[in-house]
């Protein structure tokens, strides 16, 4: 990106620098925070982000309203409920707005946005699709308006440290201000009053046909799948056209709209499946021209026609739009793009979510519940006292019917249980290959492994299981554990030797590993073999079929998201098993000589435990 | 309440939307799972139907909105002591679509003391919960696979029994509660319990549409709706009250749809060879044909409406081969092509 530093406006090519871009989009946010959903402003805490911050404030109008979002925010605060002072003190129900209804009309800072839980998200996302809060709490039932733009802080540092997919699939705007340095700060080029003159103007916009099919089609050209993006790029473009004093949408709007909302979006690279290169009037070195998305192969159902009127549309400015996303597509997203590695829907954020349980006592804690006290049970006294604190008088009028002294009644029915979440028990599904020559060796190392795993204090909350394969298939040797006695048991005598039905191997240990993910545990498929099968899943041998087979169901292990680590033990590194690590999606370790202390410190190290 | 989206300006979607309609025709197929992908329109469609059923007749005063051409037993216990005193008077009402949102607390789903009675005048009393308000009507939750789990014990107990039950204060409230589940959700936040999804009758799978033009239609529909609200359901008013009528005229006509031995025969055939579990599948499959034959005027169940609506009714129940990489829906589909012609 060159630093063609403060540009009064943005031009389609080459793209204006992330500054000035950032501060672009602050202030069509500005105009309009409901309308575009809100920002999520990828950039670590320092002067560049409270520079954008600053901007950002000063141009929204004044009295706007501004909440900020704690990161462990609680439900009630946030929805709001019953108000429990003002309740007793009027003796009627009297609610308390939670910060999103309180912010109507206003924005919300997100703190942390990275790493913002489910629940929050998933309400923000409510109120952003709805514009109100549905309350249904604490014996209220209300629906409060809150249209509100969200201003999500993303401090996250890693690739896969990122604000919710949910909730950017609602915010109109992703800037990322890791790029820009100190020096590349400049004022924002857009006084308040353009602002107020742009809110006015912002009905009255109006957008071509041509318009619309140029910002829907370079979506599609980026492969991107949400219909919200091309919707916020309409609008965007609107705003944009408004902010520049005009009435109708120009080409500049559309570039704008197409750089700031669908280029962050991009989840391929637009490829050009027609040779011809068309005389280019530009200097730009990639204009391409669409025609079929460079798309996931997930949509088989292409139907009728589509491409038949795509020739008559308006192809200069559906280029031109689309030129202008691709040059603003952010480098590091572009360097994956190229290299094909962004897939889309990545299983992480499901294993993440699907590996945070509720539990009883350990962790994190995560509101209450209302419940019987039972052993093991803690309970929440303010919570328990705030429940209770309601219905006094109804109880003291019971009380003194029976002529006791009214004093605090606190009853069964208030018991409010503390509820904690922690990172669910890993199990660690050990699939052995027990074929040939070197099997005796290798159970006798993952035997040792297990019982190490095992034995380790710290783990013992976790569980292990022992398959192995061999000859015609494969045998569960030892159910999910925690018993060292019983592991000890049932390994003592392991049988060995025969051919490799590998897939039959991996499979039974995938449904294994699906079970204690549906009973809310977290497994980690650990497979011990050299990569080379021989017998396939119908106990027939043929090394190619049993090979494909492995392949196959190595690849569903990926598909479902499973952490595996694949444990190479043949002599020297085989391509077979780092073939089959790959698509698996696993950890690949070497290990010619498989030793315990060794595997059970990988296995550690994979899941994290 | 905003004014919701016409479900007759609705574009492409077409299983969602069918879905939807079969559903409000035979409350008995059990409801309906919309899964798929970010900004697709699931809660929009759900919505829209809210704003289109037809009204229902319902007890008057009566707090959980009984129907007064039902079995005694199936009243509430003040309809029941209505009714012994001499007939019910009823009025018409609009089915109720009530939204189960996010961090709803136990006592609004369930019911609980009345908090302003116990308030102001020292008194125990009953309040209704979302569950009574959803009582012959439809319960919405959006994001059902985000439902606290505490939450989703209550709802099946409540779905399969088709009455509440409630203990508070020494106070023991049982009222009929049969709804309508409609949920709606995006496969990676997190997979459904086997026994929440069972309790879905149809299953449909949204996916963004990938032609143009269908997308540049979306688009601009969806922009002139938030550019004038108002005149824009205007605009769909007649379409939607078109679509109300098909809904009335095929619940009439829903009785009198023939289902032959062969049309039986051949969903079991499906069903068996699919190997789905149990006899839900088969029953939701047959049911599902009939609503859609009432819905097209039809007089009995044909293989066509079978096959329309085989995925919907089968595609959850199919049990997981990890090698088989075709989808559960290809599956059906196949199994559909050989089986129903």
């Amino acid at each position: 990106m060159d630093g063609g530093s403060s540009r009064p406006r943005p031009e389609p090519t080459p793209g204006p620098d992330a500054w000035t871009d950032a501060s672009l989009a602050a202030a069509l946010f500005a105009v309009d925070p409901r309308g575009t959903g809100g920002i999520a402003l990828r950039a670590l805490p320092g002067p560049v982000r409270d520079q954008w911050l600053a901007d950002c404030r000063g141009l929204l109008p004044a009295d706007t309203i501004r909440r900020r979002i704690p990161l462990h925010v609680t439900e009630g605060r946030l929805l709001g409920g019953l108000d429990l002072a003002a309740t007793i003190e009027a003796g009627r129900p009297v609610a308390e707005l939670g910060l999103l209804s309180q912010s109507d009309g206003g924005v919300v800072e997100l703190a942390m946005a990275e790493r913002v839980g489910g629940a929050t998200i998933a309400q923000l996302c409510a109120a952003l699709d709805l514009g109100e809060v549905v309350l249904e709490r604490d014996g209220l039932a209300m629906r409060l308006p809150a249209r509100l733009g969200v201003l999500a802080l993303d401090e996250g540092c890693e690739p896969d440290e990122a604000v919710a997919p949910a909730l950017l699939d609602r915010l109109a705007f992703h800037v990322d201000l890791t790029p820009v340095s100190v020096h590349g700060v400049t004022d924002p080029p857009y006084p308040p009053e353009t602002i107020a003159a742009a809110r006015q103007r912002l009905a009255l916009v109006g957008i071509s046909d041509q318009g619309f099919d140029a910002l829907c089609g370079t979506a599609l050209a980026l492969g991107i799948g949400s219909l919200r993006a091309p919707l916020y790029a309409v609008r965007v473009a609107r705003i944009a056209a408004a902010l520049g004093g005009r009435d109708q949408v120009d080409d500049q709007d559309l570039a704008a709209a197409a750089r700031l909302v669908l280029a962050p979006r991009a989840q391929v690279f637009p490829v050009p499946d027609q040779p011809p290169d068309r005389q280019q009037d530009q200097t730009e070195p990639e204009r391409q021209q669409d025609d079929q998305p460079h798309q996931a192969p997930e949509s088989p159902d292409a139907d009728e026609s589509p491409e038949t009127s795509r020739e008559t549309r308006d192809q200069p400015l559906a280029d031109l739009v689309l030129a202008a996303a691709q040059a603003a597509i952010p480098p590091h997203l572009l360097a994956r793009l190229r290299l094909g590695t962004l897939r889309r829907s990545r299983g992480q954020a499901t294993g993440k979510a699907g590996a945070l349980r509720h539990a009883s006592l350990r962790g994190r804690p995560a509101g209450v519940r209302r419940g019987d006290l039972r052993p093991g049970d803690r309970l929440n006294l303010i919570e328990t006292l705030r429940a209770a604190a309601p219905w006094q008088r109804l109880r003291r009028a019971e009380l003194r019917e029976l002529g006791r002294r009214p004093r605090i009644e606190v009853r069964r029915d208030d018991f409010r249980i503390a509820r904690y979440k922690h990172r669910s028990e890993t199990t660690a599904i050990f699939v052995v290959d027990a074929s040939g020559s070197s099997a005796l060796h290798r159970l006798a190392e993952a035997k040792g492994a297990v019982e190490l795993l095992l034995a380790d204090c710290y783990v013992r909350r976790d569980r292990v299981a022992l398959v192995a394969f061999r000859g015609q298939g494969a045998e569960l040797l030892l159910p999910p554990t925690r018993s060292l006695v019983r592991t000890k048991r049932s390994l003592a005598d392991l049988p060995g030797g025969g051919g490799t039905p590998l897939a039959s191997g991996i499979e039974l240990g995938l449904a294994l590993a699906e079970g204690v993910k549906r009973r809310g545990g977290t497994p980690l498929l650990v497979l011990l073999t050299d990569g080379r099968a021989n017998v396939a899943r119908d106990g027939t041998g043929g090394r190619t079929r049993a090979a494909e087979e492995a392949l196959t169901v190595a690849r569903v292990v990926r598909a479902a998201g499973m952490a595996a680590l694949l444990v190479d033990t043949s002599p020297h590194p085989a391509p077979q098993a780092q073939a089959l690590a790959q698509a698996m999606g696993a950890v690949y370790l070497p290990l010619p000589h498989a030793d315990a202390n060794r595997l059970s410190a990988a296995v550690r190290a994979t899941a994290g435990i | 309440m905003p004014i919701a989206f016409p479900f007759s300006a609705i574009v492409g979607q077409d299983e969602m939307k069918l879905a939807l309609l079969i559903g409000a025709v035979d409350p008995r197929i059990g409801g309906v799972l919309v899964f798929g992908d970010r900004g697709t329109g699931k809660s929009t469609a759900v919505r829209a139907l809210a704003a289109l059923l037809p009204k229902i007749r319902a007890v008057v005063d009566c707090r959980y909105g009984c129907d007064p051409a039902a079995e005694p037993d199936a009243l509430c216990a003040d309809c029941r002591s209505r009714l012994a005193k001499g007939p019910l008077k009823s009025h018409q009402v609009q089915v109720p679509v009530v939204d189960l949102p996010l961090g709803a607390t136990e006592d609004r789903v369930i019911g609980a003391l009345d908090l302003e009675l116990a308030l102001t005048r020292g008194e125990k009393a009953f309040e209704p919960g979302l569950l009574a308000r959803a009582h012959r009507g439809f319960l919405y939750i959006d994001e059902v696979n985000l439902l606290e789990d505490h939450l989703v014990d209550a709802l099946l107990d409540v779905a399969a029994s088709g009455e509440n039950l409630v203990e508070r204060e020494g106070l023991s409230v049982r009222h009929p509660a049969r709804f309508v589940l409609i949920g709606s959700g995006n496969p990676e936040e997190g997979e459904l319990r086997p026994q929440l999804l069972d309790r879905f009758g149809l299953s449909v799978e949204v996916r963004t549409p990938t032609d143009l033009e269908t997308r540049v239609r979306v688009v601009r529909t969806r922009d002139s709706f938030e550019h004038d609200p108002k005149g824009f359901a205007e605009q769909w008013r007649r379409k939607d009250a078109k679509v109300r009528k098909g809904i009335t005229d095929a619940q009439g006509r829903l009785a009198s749809v023939d289902v032959s031995d062969e049309a039986l025969g051949q969903a079991a055939r499906l069903c068996m060879s699919l190997g789905t579990d149990g006899l839900r599948g088969e029953l939701t499959l047959i049911r599902a044909a009939r609503a859609l034959a009432a819905l097209q005027g039809s007089p009995a169940v044909t293989v066509p409406h079978l096959r329309r609506v085989a995925a919907p009714a089968l595609r959850h129940r199919l049990r997981r081969d990890p090698l088989d990489e075709t989808g559960s829906s290809a599956r059906v589909e196949r199994a559909v092509e050989e089986l129903l012609v």
